[in-house]
């Protein structure tokens, strides 16, 4: 088996804690230079999967190459390559900015006279240059995020795995990160990121859906939202709590979700739609319209969720 | 390896200089524990408030409640004139003893023949209680001797008389003080040393910079030395804080050398620093990391000899003080402060306190190392 051109792999990586399945018999490849996207609900084995790749935790059966370096075997080997941002960004709050990244510098032993210069970059696209005497327990939710990216990164790693990183930041320092995430990705760093945003997960290149420990989908966020094998209708009705019961329970119908006042229908055939509409408006539902539509992420992942 | 335990001691260091309540536990609490340790922890018992029930009222009487006061151990804080008055000033802790001189005393002393006094002490606390009976016995003796003399009353035959002379030594006043302070630092540096290395560890893992820390090339040794030389030098300074104190505050004497104090107690910050470790491999939360350090200290400061004798205890609990590093170290602080005793004395606790350090740090070690697996 070759490792060499893929930055992440592996082969039926199982994690159970006492007896209970976190991570059920993972297969997985990720070329260099990917973005992937790990989604799935709180509870899915998001965290797990990031631990076990990262080597900080052992798994049950299976092993996983990362970097070329088995996480079974050679887990020192792959710290010294990758660059990993906990769900808590792993500061000191109580060290400034400019403190946290030297001790990151420090334990990586990154040569003193590359410092300054890579500091200066961390901290120039990370807008923290302004910041670097600041406690790093007074920033901004989304400044401590740009932080721990920047100690993350202060090693150049090959492969940089991020934990939910922007769980509980507001929208426009999310997009900045993002921002920074496509620039580290043009520098032909492979990113295996984690969240619970479906839209987020659109931004990457490939995103798996994990459920209950396991992967069901791993594609294309294109190739996924096309793979959903069935009509997907969206209909502006009223009361769209009861209509979404009602139309859960009419025959030829595999999910529903809710957006605001509409409803999102996944269809078993076309057909079934008049079915549908029928229904609610037998039951008192006004149904205003109805339109064809893409499924966007969210609805396969729910489709996916929902089916029998 | 070297230069990335620095940079965890310099990154430890900062963090404690720059948290109050850290600075605190270190700079204050240990100077404001032996101060009111040394000047309360005493067994010293003096001024025991006495009520003077006195039914007789003759010149006899008075003499000998001035003489109980005279002799300095107590001070008469009440004169009840009934039985009822006098139970009551007991019921309260008015007084812990009671010196009681029925009628006609003054009377049978003139005469010569034999009479009562009624010394009553409160024996909730034993230890007080038989001190006040011993010294007020001492007291009625030599009056009852010099009056029984005056009214020319004298054995026909005096018994043949040994002169009993008692001299203590290491501590010829018998200061309480002196015993007590020296081992008031052992317990301050124990606490001391136990909650820092403990809550260090356990707030990384709180703060989940521990996650970060395990996946940097930093090895698990390394990370250990890094927590735990910080809080090494800090105890250590402590130890220097508090020994000074002592010494020039209250005035307790070093008769032994201090090189080896400096070396013993090096030892002794072994076993305390692996126990801090091993709490913080069972904690989770600074919480549950500051119970389980009351959970050792307590019982280590009560079984250690501290404040009671190991010799008095159950034999199955002496065996088990032998897993206490603190009764070695009391031995061995004590023996240096107040004997001055040397290594040819002290070497068996320091010997058994190395291999008790050495246990505990491996324990704690390996349990350390698998928690980061």
């Amino acid at each position: 088996m070759d490792t060499n051109t893929a930055a992440i792999k592996a082969e039926t990586l199982t994690k159970t804690f006492n007896g209970n399945i976190a991570l059920d018999s993972l297969t997985l490849e990720i070329k260099k230079g990917e973005l992937f996207g790990l989604v799935g609900p709180d509870g899915a084995g998001k965290t797990t999967t990031m631990r076990l790749l990262t080597a900080i935790m052992e798994p049950t059966s299976g092993d996983a190459w990362v970097a070329g370096h088995s996480v079974l075997k050679e887990g020192e080997r792959i710290k010294e390559r990758i660059g990993y941002m906990s769900q808590k960004f792993g500061l000191y709050e109580d060290l400034t900015v400019m403190e946290n990244i030297i001790f990151y510098a420090d334990l990586y032993e990154v040569p003193q006279k590359e410092r300054p210069e890579r500091i200066e970059r961390l901290l120039g696209f990370s807008n923290l240059t302004p910041f670097k005497g600041r406690l790093a327990g007074k920033l901004s939710g989304g400044m401590k995020q740009k932080l721990g990216l920047a100690c993350a990164l202060i090693h150049t790693p090959e492969i940089l795995f991020l934990d939910e990183p922007t769980n509980g930041v507001d929208p426009v320092s999310r997009r900045d990160f993002w921002r920074i995430l496509y620039g580290l990705l043009k520098d032909g760093i492979t990113i295996f990121v984690s969240t619970a945003y479906l839209d987020e997960a659109e931004r990457c290149t490939r995103v798996g859906l994990m459920h209950r420990g396991k992967i069901l989908i791993d594609d294309s966020p294109a190739r996924i939202k096309g793979s959903l094998g069935f009509p997907m209708v969206e209909l502006w009705t009223g009361d769209a709590r009861t209509a979404e019961d009602i139309a859960r329970g009419c025959p030829g119908v595999r999910s529903v979700s809710i957006y605001g006042n509409r409803l999102h229908v996944a269809l078993e055939r076309s057909k079934a739609l008049d079915g549908v509409i029928g229904r609610l408006q037998k039951e008192g539902i006004i149904v205003r319209d109805h339109r064809s539509i893409l499924p966007s992420l969210e609805d396969v992942f729910i489709a996916m969720v929902e089916e029998p | 390896m070297f230069e990335r335990i620095k940079e965890m001691v310099v990154k430890e260091f900062s963090q404690v200089f720059r948290d109050r309540r850290m600075k605190a536990i270190i700079f204050v609490t240990p100077i404001l524990q032996l101060l009111i340790f040394g000047y309360a922890v005493t067994t010293d018992v003096k001024s025991i408030n006495t009520a003077f029930y006195d039914l007789d009222h003759s010149y006899e009487s008075r003499e000998l409640g001035r003489r109980l006061e005279a002799s300095g151990y107590f001070i008469i804080t009440g004169t009840p004139s009934s039985a009822k008055e006098m139970g009551d000033l007991l019921d309260r802790g008015k007084v812990l003893a009671v010196l009681q001189v029925n009628k006609g005393f003054g009377r049978d002393l003139a005469r010569g023949v034999p009479t009562e006094v009624q010394m009553i002490v409160d024996g909730t606390d034993s230890n007080t209680a038989s001190v006040a009976m011993d010294y007020s016995t001492r007291v009625i003796n030599r009056f009852g001797k010099e009056f029984g003399t005056r009214a020319g009353i004298q054995r026909v035959v005096k018994p043949a008389r040994i002169d009993l002379r008692s001299r203590a030594w290491y501590n010829p006043d018998l200061r309480s003080r002196n015993y007590n302070v020296p081992g008031v630092i052992a317990i301050i540096i124990m606490l001391t040393c136990l909650l820092l290395t403990a809550m260090a560890v356990v707030r990384e893992r709180e703060i989940g910079t521990m996650e970060q820390l395990m996946v940097t090339p930093l090895k698990p040794v390394e990370l250990m030395l890094g927590k735990t030389i910080p809080f090494a030098l800090i105890s250590y300074f402590d130890m220097a804080l508090v020994t000074t104190i002592g010494v020039f505050w209250f005035d307790i004497p070093i008769k032994g050398s201090i090189p080896l104090l400096v070396l013993s107690t090096a030892i002794y910050l072994l076993s305390v620093l692996g126990v801090g470790l091993f709490i913080s491999t069972i904690s989770r939360t600074q919480q549950q990391a500051l119970m389980a350090t009351f959970l050792f200290y307590i019982p280590a400061v009560l079984l250690s000899g501290f404040m009671f004798p190991i010799e008095n205890m159950p034999v199955a609990i002496q065996y088990g003080t032998y897993l206490n590093p603190l009764r070695y170290f009391l031995v061995i602080i004590r023996g240096i402060f107040l004997k001055g005793n040397g290594i040819d004395i002290l070497w068996p606790q320091m010997a058994a306190l190395l291999l008790l350090g050495v246990v505990v740090i491996m324990t704690s070690s390996l349990r350390f190392r698998k928690r980061l697996g």
